[in-house]
């Protein structure tokens, strides 16, 4: 499945060739936002539902500038305003959604494929923005877009990503989307939080952050999602920043123009020191902007898609 | 009731040594005669020319969810899918609502499927009060009113003493105690294989070491105390590794495996079809090869179902959520066939023994053999006849299954339950 679905699920269901094109796509969004009137009218007249089932700052907002910068209608619909809380099954949320006709809908979940079965069920677009530790493809494009802003290029660099990948989708979507373009990412995690098989995604693990960083190009880091953890997968916070947390020591050890990166929100002093967030080498808050640029993009060319099949 | 005689089939009767052409002859509910050239007198004559004629399979584990869940299945449905499927006997899983851990339930049971079952239904009972592993179920009681073994079923004892006791008391029974091997705080709400689909998927994992930590101690157990310990849906290599062994040493364990776990792995899973979702989960293709090799070497005993009928609401959901399990009873034969037999893994005889005597041995029920005196129940298969697989003309009420559209080749075509005939597939 790729973007010609007409849904944007994960990066796993898209080739180098889709990826690139979104970049490229969202290199000519990104001018619209440092325009004074920050608008096209692109995506007039479609409707767009956020359906947000899990908390989320960012990735919400982000995807409602890019809806309201491309001049679509946008509905919010979120788990605590929504009779989801009140017991109704997903497949009953979703065919109450379809029932309003949106064209695009925008999903975080805290479940795995739960994008995919609101896909399944019914006939608008699907955006995952994040189902559970699985995927959040959006996060990896706008990832991949920072990356070849800074160094023009994906291909033979060296990506470590360091933290609790276990139950990051963000790890998961870098590691499909960098491989896919040709670079070597590294997994970097204590060995309780290493998902087994994760090297079969073409990846190379390690538990060891000296290793992962050396020579890096791009360093990025993972919050440790605390709420996601059922038991201890270390002795305590203190115990990992050490370990695991990303300062200007470990730093050291990756290439003197290496950028570094956190998809947020940050646990400062945790697994990234304060100084090197807001370190000259910290592109943190252009991942932000470029998000809005990236959503855009993809927005646009499932709007495409749908057209094409209409 | 009319004599039946089943003329010209190829006879298998692994219990008896018997793989050969011969009729045989059902009378008042009994195998009269096996033998070559029996007359017809006044019987029935069917012609199994082609055919094979077997005792009644067995399908030691299913689940047919009556008291208490009758949405997904009912004894009536239950057993009728499963004269459909082949099978002339079942037994049943105690996780019923109540459970069945009492005399009361095990009769309400055993009278429901006199009622209105198709098919023998043996009840499994509970080995703890209300499946909690606390304290032994009543099990005298429940012998008595037919209970066959006993079983925690899904929720797998987790008290190494409360199995211990079990494996001891259960002794005076002379049953077996069956176990889903499972070691729950290593699971730890996993919800597939872990290994890499559940990493690309980001699903929580199952790891397979916490079924073979269970076996082990199970093993363990059984040896030390005696007791005779029935390993439930085998799903891994080493669990596997582990019989073997004990049967080697003597240890009084046997095991069965799902057709499931040895026709798929880990990657049916595809995005996130809960139709793939049980318990066992789907293990890697080393696992499954490891199981083919022992259904091959003979460490696998039994081949059962685990049907467990869900109702598509509760299927129809995200994967995480939706509950374990799979029917199975009308894919169980096509897929052993196809898969075992045809592929060249196990003779006919060995196929047949995995269905009939070996389950009944271990269940000690006198069924499973075509000797002469014995209940008239008998399966007749068209080791030929194509099957596909559909989900809209099963008899379950539960339409949970993952080998939908299947191509498979042979089948169960007549089902015979004590001289009657309960299923014939071209009627």
């Amino acid at each position: 499945m790729s973007l010609s679905s007409g849904h944007l699920l994960g990066i796993a269901n898209l080739d180098a060739e889709e990826i690139v094109r979104i970049l490229d796509t969202a290199e000519t969004f990104a001018e619209i936002s440092t325009r004074e009137i920050k608008k096209v009218p692109t995506l007039r007249g479609r409707t767009v539902v956020n359906f947000f089932v899990e908390p989320s700052t960012r990735t919400r907002s982000s995807f409602e500038l890019a809806e309201k910068r491309l001049s679509a209608d946008s509905l919010n619909f979120s788990a605590s305003s929504s009779s989801f809380s009140k017991g109704e099954s997903l497949l009953d949320t979703a065919r109450t959604l379809e029932a309003m006709a949106p064209d695009f809908i925008v999903m975080r979940h805290s479940q795995p494929g739960a994008p995919h079965f609101l896909a399944r069920h019914g006939q608008a677009s699907i955006i995952n923005a994040g189902d559970g530790p699985h995927e959040h493809p959006t996060q990896a494009l706008l990832d991949a877009y920072t990356i070849r802003q800074h160094k023009g290029k994906i291909d033979g660099l060296r990506v470590a990503i360091v933290g609790d990948v276990r139950h990051s989708r963000v790890a998961l979507s870098n590691i499909h989307l960098l491989t896919k373009l040709g670079a070597t990412v590294v997994a970097c995690s204590p060995p309780t939080m290493l998902p087994r098989g994760l090297e079969t995604l073409g990846c190379e693990v390690t538990h060891r952050p000296d290793e992962a960083l050396e020579g890096a190009d791009v360093v990025m880091g993972l919050r440790v999602q605390l709420e996601r953890m059922t038991s201890g997968f270390f002795p305590s916070l203190r115990e990992y920043a050490r370990l695991y947390g990303i300062n200007r020591e470990r730093l050291r050890r990756a290439k003197s123009d290496a950028i570094v990166m956190h998809p947020g929100p940050m646990n400062r002093g945790v697994e990234i020191a304060g100084d090197v967030a807001d370190g000259e080498r910290s592109v943190i808050l252009e991942q932000v902007t470029n998000g809005v640029a990236v959503r855009m993009a993809v927005l646009y060319l499932l709007a495409g898609e749908r057209d094409k099949a209409a | 009731m009319k004599q039946l005689l089943l003329k010209n089939g190829r006879v298998i009767d692994p219990a008896n040594g018997i793989d050969g052409q011969a009729d045989v002859l059902l009378e008042k509910g009994k195998v009269q005669k096996v033998g070559a050239r029996i007359s017809p007198g006044g019987a029935d004559v069917i012609d199994c020319k082609g055919l094979l004629v077997c005792p009644g399979f067995i399908d030691m584990h299913v689940h047919l969810r009556e008291p208490g869940q009758e949405w997904k299945e009912t004894i009536e449905t239950g057993t009728r899918c499963a004269a459909h499927s082949g099978f002339t006997a079942v037994a049943c899983m105690p996780n019923t609502t109540p459970v069945n851990d009492s005399r009361s339930v095990t009769e309400l049971i055993v009278n429901a499927a006199r009622e209105r079952g198709m098919v023998r239904v043996h009840p499994i009972g509970a080995v703890s009060k209300g499946q909690k592993g606390e304290e032994l179920a009543e099990m005298s009681d429940m012998v008595d009113a037919g209970a066959v073994a006993f079983s925690d079923d899904g929720h797998p004892v987790r008290s190494s003493l409360l199995m211990r006791k079990a494996l001891e008391y259960s002794q005076i029974f002379g049953v077996p105690v069956i176990d889903h091997c499972e070691d729950r705080e290593l699971v730890d709400g996993g919800v597939m294989n872990e290994g890499d689909v559940s990493t690309r998927l980001g699903l929580k994992g199952w790891p397979s070491v916490a079924e073979d930590i269970l076996v082990q101690r199970d093993i363990l157990l059984a040896e030390y105390t005696g007791g005779h310990v029935h390993i439930a849906h085998m799903s891994t290599g080493k669990a596997a590794e582990f019989v073997r062994r004990a049967k080697k040493q003597k240890v009084k364990v046997t095991c069965e495996v799902t057709p499931h776990h040895f026709a798929l792995t880990d990657e049916a899973v595809g995005e996130f079809d809960t139709d793939a979702k049980m318990n066992p989960p789907l293990r890697s293709e080393a696992d499954r090869k490891a199981l083919i090799k022992a259904i091959a070497d003979g460490t696998i005993d039994a081949i059962a179902t685990d049907h467990a009928p869900h109702h598509p609401d509760e299927k129809c959901v995200e994967f995480a959520c939706a509950p374990f399990g799979i029917i199975g009873l009308e894919t169980a034969i096509p897929l052993s066939i196809d898969l075992l037999v045809h592929a060249g893994v196990i003779s006919w005889d060995r196929l047949v023994e995995l269905f009939t005597v070996n389950p009944a041995r271990i269940l000690g029920i006198e069924a499973g053999t075509l000797t002469p005196g014995v209940a008239a129940d008998v399966t007749v298969i068209d080791p030929d006849r194509e099957f596909v697989v559909d989900k809209s003309t099963t008899e379950s009420k539960s339409v949970n299954t993952p080998f939908h559209g299947w191509k498979l080749r042979g089948c169960s075509v007549l089902t015979i339950v004590g001289g009657r005939i309960v299923h014939n597939r071209d009627e």
